[in-house]
């Protein structure tokens, strides 16, 4: 099945993988804008999946304790917080508590007895921080900002981890998505450092765990998009931040947002990963993001590494070629 | 470094990055963006077994090559050292290779495909096809040499195919030595994917210096000319290709010349220029030859766990993966597929 793109370029990946007549290409729209960290994501994929703990630690890191994506966390929630004066604050439209925030006083005091008891005295203010920030600069805007970004695997229209797999355990499926063979991986690891955005992991414990040894992602819940159902973290996503759906469904509402809040005036927002022409040619999960994707711990441009492949093995042709020349010559090169 | 939140890294940079390959000196960003300073691309679970199997694998490549040139030469001691080693160092690289799995007992599941997107598929039936000739060439020499004269039918056979046998593992050395460093360049570790014009070159030179040094060191040295100017021209083109490496990868070099793999490339470098010197001067001395054949190895040994560790180390920083690209991004080069 082999075709012009298939090292790289924009194609259909199931139908290059050589699907006839495959469904629609699935994937998510992770809207990063609407994400409140609430991680319902990372819990619902970790029970549906079966996916042990990884302890529990502190990681210094604002509410971030996961860390990473890795072989034991397949959706995991980044917390930015970042000095705000840089960007103001716009009303994102998030499902939030209490009266309309125009009936909220800018002390966050409450207005009349239907709202929220005020907090006491040096008590945190939830409502404040879910808007921004206690503390305020003189224009009334908060001090800081949280970014929130709930990030998983890519499930690249060019999978590199896919491409690299000597076993063929990682295999494409009919939805276009990236799934690991748990009974056919024998934990050689080249997928971990093949994948450009640091998804895939061989699993190294606890002990006693299933899978032990075996490289480990997101596989879009392959067993419940089968049937009809939400990958789980779309299910639990209590704000739509995380979207299931067709692909190309998914490119044009997103297209739609990012417009939407452009226009609101929201300078960073921006789409990562929705476009075919881009280093992976596109990802069948993709990012609505409000500032550069470094900043979520992704990489600004991400490439397949198997683009350069036949230049690889060119240059490695060319090498043995060398060492062969290399060789008859030491033989015929006089009598020592 | 370790940030309260996703900051500006400042830290400074590596002294020597200089221009490259005619491009315009550009100075690099003293900062970028990262969340927490924490990696973007995973490094490969790949512990010592893989830069050793990267020796070895070399190690029989350049030994088959030498088994083969002396059959054909007739320097008897010279095929019987080549023959021999290139079994050794496959036996021993293929334990290496199986036991770094983290499924050993699944290595077999490497043979159920034929995949050319995957440099390990690849050189997986490489090695299926270099490992039962040159098994068989061994085997010859060790019936040769166990049976003299032997007039059984089943010995002579095995004699009579060592000839074709190690010419077969000769033709298919070369791509041993060679695939180990697409294995690595084909992935997204910064420092072994921007190696991959120049390490192909490194790792053969390599190999041919370390089998070269060993064969001078252990054959009577009447009959080791060859594998003297094997590892003397081994050394050096590994030299030269891996002085041209580091000019071409950028910022992502800086790996190979600090820290632990730092040292080992410098080790590298060092060990491998001094032992095709002593190989040069060695005359009909003995211990020279076997000074320098060992340093010619400990070269070998220390330029794959060089490349292999500064690999490492550039996935676990991202700034080796995020100033490259953001440096793309700025220029308004963004990787793109243009058709055509």
């Amino acid at each position: 099945m082999a075709g012009r793109n298939s090292l790289f370029g924009p194609v259909d990946p199931a139908q290059d993988a050589g699907y006839e007549a495959p469904p629609a290409r699935k994937g998510f729209f992770t809207d990063t804008s609407v994400c409140i960290g609430c991680k319902a994501c990372e819990v619902a994929c970790k029970e549906w999946n079966l996916l042990p703990d990884d302890g529990f630690d502190l990681l210094g890191s604002s509410y971030d304790n996961t860390g990473a994506l890795g072989a034991n966390t397949w959706r995991h929630v980044a917390f930015v917080e970042q000095p705000a004066g840089r960007v103001a604050p716009v009303s994102l439209g998030m499902p939030g508590v209490g009266p309309p925030a125009g009936a909220l006083a800018p002390s966050g005091a409450s207005a009349g007895g239907l709202g929220p008891p005020a907090p006491a005295e040096g008590a945190p203010n939830l409502l404040e921080a879910l808007d921004g920030g206690t503390e305020t600069e003189g224009d009334g805007h908060p001090d800081f900002r949280w970014l929130m970004s709930s990030n998983v695997c890519k499930h690249c229209t060019h999978a590199a981890c896919l491409d690299v797999c000597p076993t063929g355990a990682l295999f494409r499926t009919e939805f276009g998505t990236v799934v690991v063979q748990d009974d056919v991986c024998n934990g050689c690891g080249y997928c971990v450092a093949a994948c450009p955005f640091g998804v895939i992991e061989r699993r190294k414990g606890p002990a006693g765990a299933r899978n032990v040894g075996i490289a480990q992602k997101c596989t879009l819940c392959y067993d419940r998009i089968g049937d009809g159902l939400e990958p789980a973290c779309a299910k639990a996503c209590p704000t739509e931040s995380i979207q299931y759906g067709d692909l190309d469904e998914l490119r044009e509402r997103a297209d739609a947002r990012v417009r939407r809040l452009q226009d609101e005036g929201v300078e960073g927002a921006r789409l990562y990963g929705h476009d075919p022409h881009d280093g992976v040619s596109g990802t069948g999960a993709f990012f609505l993001l409000l500032d550069e994707p470094e900043v979520y711990g992704l990489p600004p441009d991400p490439v397949v590494t198997t683009r350069d492949l036949p230049q690889m093995f060119n240059r490695a042709g060319m090498a043995g070629l060398a060492l062969l020349a290399g060789a008859a010559l030491s033989f015929l090169g006089g009598r020592r | 470094m370790t940030g309260t939140t996703a900051d500006r890294d400042t830290r400074g940079r590596g002294g020597r990055r200089r221009t490259h390959g005619g491009e315009t000196a550009m100075v690099p960003p003293a900062e970028f963006t990262s969340y927490y300073g924490r990696p973007v691309v995973k490094p490969a679970p790949w512990t010592w077994e893989i830069p050793a199997y990267m020796f070895a694998g070399g190690l029989a490549a350049g030994s088959s090559l030498l088994g083969a040139g002396a059959d054909l030469a007739g320097h008897e001691a010279l095929r019987r050292s080549g023959r021999l080693t290139a079994l050794g160092a496959l036996g021993f690289s293929m334990a290496a290779l199986v036991s770094d799995l983290g499924r050993p007992e699944r290595f077999l599941n490497m043979m159920r495909t034929v995949k050319v997107t995957s440099p390990m598929s690849v050189g997986t039936w490489i090695l299926a096809l270099y490992g039962p000739p040159a098994g068989l060439a061994a085997a010859a020499e060790v019936a040769g040499m166990l049976l003299p004269g032997s007039k059984a039918a089943p010995v002579r056979l095995l004699v009579a195919a060592g000839r074709p046998a190690g010419l077969l593992a000769g033709l298919f050395a070369p791509p041993v030595a060679a695939y180990t460093a697409v294995l690595l360049s084909d992935t997204a570790t910064p420092s072994w994917h921007e190696a991959y014009r120049e390490l192909p070159f490194v790792f053969c030179g390599s190999a041919a210096a370390a089998a070269g040094g060993l064969a001078a060191a252990i054959v009577p040295p009447e009959q080791a000319g060859p594998a003297r100017r094997l590892a003397v021209g081994g050394a050096v083109a590994e030299a030269l290709a891996e002085h041209r490496m580091e000019r071409s990868m950028g910022i992502t070099a800086e790996p190979l010349r600090t820290g632990v793999p730092g040292r080992l490339m410098r080790a590298a470098r060092v060990l491998t220029l001094a032992g095709a010197a002593g190989t040069l001067l060695a005359g009909r001395s003995r211990a020279v030859a076997v000074a320098s054949g060992a340093a010619l190895l400990a070269g070998s040994v220390c330029t794959r766990f060089g490349v292999v560790r500064a690999g490492i180390a550039s996935a676990l920083d991202p700034r080796y993966t995020v100033v490259p690209q953001r440096e793309r991004v700025d220029r308004g080069e963004p990787v793109r597929h243009v058709a055509g």
